[in-house]
């Protein structure tokens, strides 16, 4: 075994010993520095979870939406839109989508109505039939076969079975979600027999994307364009804003807890400095001391940046991250329920470990030093 | 994008790192001054014992840089879903015109920690500060680095806007760009292909004989800073084209992605960890060997060679795997 492989191991032997003999001491410090770590980490952990699931959930979206514009304003798309589009190439299918939201004042909730693409056979609906969302069963308490009755904002009902319920995997999109069939869709709203809410375009060859939807801007000079990629740009800017800014927030506790680990590896107690005092008188020189202080401090750092990430990751995959859902999800009386998909990241890992281990192990160095480097007979005496 | 978690990892640490950096060096200047081993006056006495804090503060920060040059790459490699165009963290860098400075100058700050680390290791292990002059002399050196690659840094980060149409790897390493990596990517496959493996074998040489003759490490050394550029030019004008499998595709950024296995880990890994080693090696090989280093010097040499010998014919190894592994045909 290399000499400077056992010497370290020795240290860190001793460390350990030491740290054991001073058990209360640490073990407070260890607790609040698993603390600070398990809030970064559990911030860090959800917002990448979020991510991870606004990403999934665009995974099914039409690579291109175009959307009518009227004075600035979303306005309907009609179906001589649709035919101005005709044939492009690149473009494999191109629909006219009918979606648009309803407030319920049974439930003070906003439902999304939305009519199911004619592709999609496994949810395809017969005039009276609908399928709903995990959110509204619950708040409606329905069950498959129950009744689902909604009143337009002129007092016109609509009563509608319920097929079957979406699954509460797709709760995250799916779970304000009312599937009707197109015939109730634009008899409920009002809606003339030609326009949609907007256009879906499929790009086959995800490389021709942009160029697919200026090509089709080509033809409808009045739309705008939005791209599958551009939505996703912005959740993940608007996830990492949120997740950093809450960090930067929360930087205030980590520079607090600095303050603590400078403090208390300063505060020496009479003990430790005779500890040190007769280590120094019987051979071990400055390098040493520091070299066995470092690795206390190393090891309370490592353990605190496990247990905390453990901590964040039960709170985050298990608890659905219940102390920071609001703050970072949004909130809304139909907020779906869902369980975010366990995922552990390198990077995250990474940025976490530099956020706790970093700034700790800076805040100790001066206090070690300076109790390394006393006289022997100083610190004994 | 400064709100950005990774981006206020980066920022911290460089930040320290250049705080440090700049403390050190105002020490150093005093230390290079006043420096006397055989004074007993106090301010030799308070001297020598804060040389032992500037070398813990030095060599925290210089590991936290090394690890920071991997976060640096990887994040942004993750950013490039934000950016319209960028398809890999080359998309990313392009975003600012500090990208690619802020990345040459945390590449050179890497190397010259590794340096600067092996001369503070070499130097404590005699009782009589042996190498303490040249070790200031070189922390001199290295903390404009530091400080330098926390501004470009901080610039680009700052520069970072989320509405930038950037460009992706196939438009800056094309044959015919203009500027360096054009140049790079234009060596020609067959060119590249010759120098990799004749420098690999001249540079294996030369490490035996280094391990023979201490005197000649310092050939070693410039060697291995040679080698890793040859290296550096071979992977984007050849082995990249042979991992992807496309006579198209130079970026050397693209193999650190998932779709291609990480192997981009398996190749720079290796690669940069031989520089690392090699670069010591030449420079401690160069200094005149104090006394109290006398046993302590060539074993150390020996080990940095061997070490770095063994890094760079495992990067050989991974390079000749990926031509042989690939489905595409170069040369008939």
């Amino acid at each position: 075994m290399p000499p400077w492989f056992e010497r370290h191991r020795l240290l860190i032997d001793f460390a350990v010993a030491s740290l054991l003999r001073r058990k209360t001491r640490n073990g407070g410090l260890l607790a609040v520095y698993t603390l600070i770590v398990f809030v970064l980490g559990s911030i860090m952990l959800f917002g990448e979870a979020i991510r991870r699931e606004a990403a999934a959930v665009l995974s099914g979206a039409p690579e291109v939406t175009a959307q009518a514009m009227r004075m600035g304003r979303h306005d309907f798309s009609t179906r001589a839109d649709i035919q101005k589009l005709g044939r492009l190439l690149g473009i494999t299918h191109i629909e006219g989508r009918l979606w648009g939201y309803h407030y319920d004042t049974a439930s003070a909730a906003n439902y999304t109505l939305q009519v199911p693409p004619a592709e999609d056979s496994a949810h395809a609906l017969a005039p009276g039939e609908t399928i709903v969302g995990e959110g509204v069963a619950r708040l409606r308490k329905l069950t498959p076969g129950g009744y689902l009755f909604l009143v337009s904002a002129e007092g016109k009902l609509l009563k509608l079975k319920v097929k079957e319920m979406l699954p509460s995997a797709s709760a995250l999109v799916s779970s304000d979600l009312v599937l009707v069939s197109e015939p109730d869709f634009r008899s409920f709203c009002g809606l003339d027999p030609d326009v949609f809410t907007d256009i879906g375009m499929r790009v086959s060859n995800p490389q021709e994307v942009s160029k697919a939807a200026e090509k089709a801007a080509l033809r409808l000079p009045g739309f705008r364009f939005v791209t599958r990629a551009d939505m996703l740009r912005t959740y993940e800017a608007l996830f990492s804003w949120r997740e950093g800014l809450l960090l930067a927030v929360f930087a205030g506790a980590l520079l607090a807890f600095v303050i603590l680990a400078w403090d208390k590896a300063s505060g020496l107690s009479a003990e430790e400095r005779r500890e040190i005092g007769i280590l120094k008188g019987i051979g071990w020189d400055t390098g040493d001391v520091i070299a066995m202080k470092m690795w206390e401090g190393g090891l309370i750092s490592v353990t605190a940046f496990l247990a905390g990430a453990v901590l964040a990751y039960g709170h985050v995959f298990l608890f659905s991250a219940s102390l920071l859902e609001p703050v970072l999800k949004g909130w809304s009386t139909l907020y779906p329920r869902f369980p975010l998909t366990p995922s552990v990241d390198a990077l995250e890992l990474s940025t976490l470990a530099f956020f706790s281990i970093v700034p700790y192990m800076a805040a100790i160095l001066v206090p070690v030093w300076r109790a390394a480097s006393a006289d022997p007979d100083a610190a004994m005496r | 994008m400064i709100f950005h978690p990774p981006i206020l990892a980066l920022t911290l640490v460089s930040l320290l790192s250049a705080a440090a950096a700049v403390w050190a060096s105002i020490f150093a200047v005093e230390l290079l001054r006043r420096w006397d081993l055989s004074s007993g006056a106090e301010s030799q006495v308070l001297l020598e014992r804060r040389t032992y804090l500037v070398s813990a503060v030095m060599a925290l920060v210089m590991t936290a840089e090394l690890a920071s040059l991997v976060l640096f790459v990887f994040n942004a490699d993750r950013m490039a879903v934000m950016f319209v165009g960028a398809m890999c963290a080359v998309g990313t860098l392009n975003a600012s015109v500090y990208g690619l400075p802020a990345l040459l100058a945390k590449l050179a700050v890497f190397f010259a920690a590794s340096l600067w680390l092996a001369v503070n290791y070499a130097d404590s292990q005699g009782r009589d500060y042996p190498l303490i002059r040249v070790k200031y002399r070189l922390l001199l050196a290295v903390a404009p680095l530091v400080v330098l690659a926390a501004g470009l840094q901080l610039a680009y980060f700052l520069d970072l806007k989320a509405d930038t149409i950037t460009s992706c790897c196939s438009k800056l390493f094309a044959p015919g760009k203009p500027g360096l990596s054009g140049e790079l990517t234009g060596l020609g496959e067959r060119t590249a292909l010759v120098l990799l493996f004749t420098g690999l074998g001249c540079l294996l040489a030369a490490g035996a004989a280094a391990l023979r003759w201490p005197r000649s490490a310092a050939l070693y050394g410039a060697g291995s800073a040679a080698f890793f550029v040859i290296a550096i030019a071979a992977v984007i004008s050849a082995i990249s084209l042979y991992v992807y499998e496309h006579p198209n595709h130079h970026c050397p950024f693209c193999l650190l992605k998932r779709e291609y296995g990480y192997f981009g880990f398996a190749l720079y890994t290796p690669l940069f960890a031989g520089t690392a080693l090699g670069l010591p090696a030449g420079f401690l090989g160069l200094l005149r060997q104090p006394p109290s280093l006398g046993a302590v010097m060539p074993a150390l040499l020996r080990r940095l060679t061997l070490g770095s010998m063994a890094c760079f014919s495992v990067f050989g190894a991974f390079a000749a795997w990926a031509i042989w592994a690939s489905k595409l045909i170069l040369f008939a």
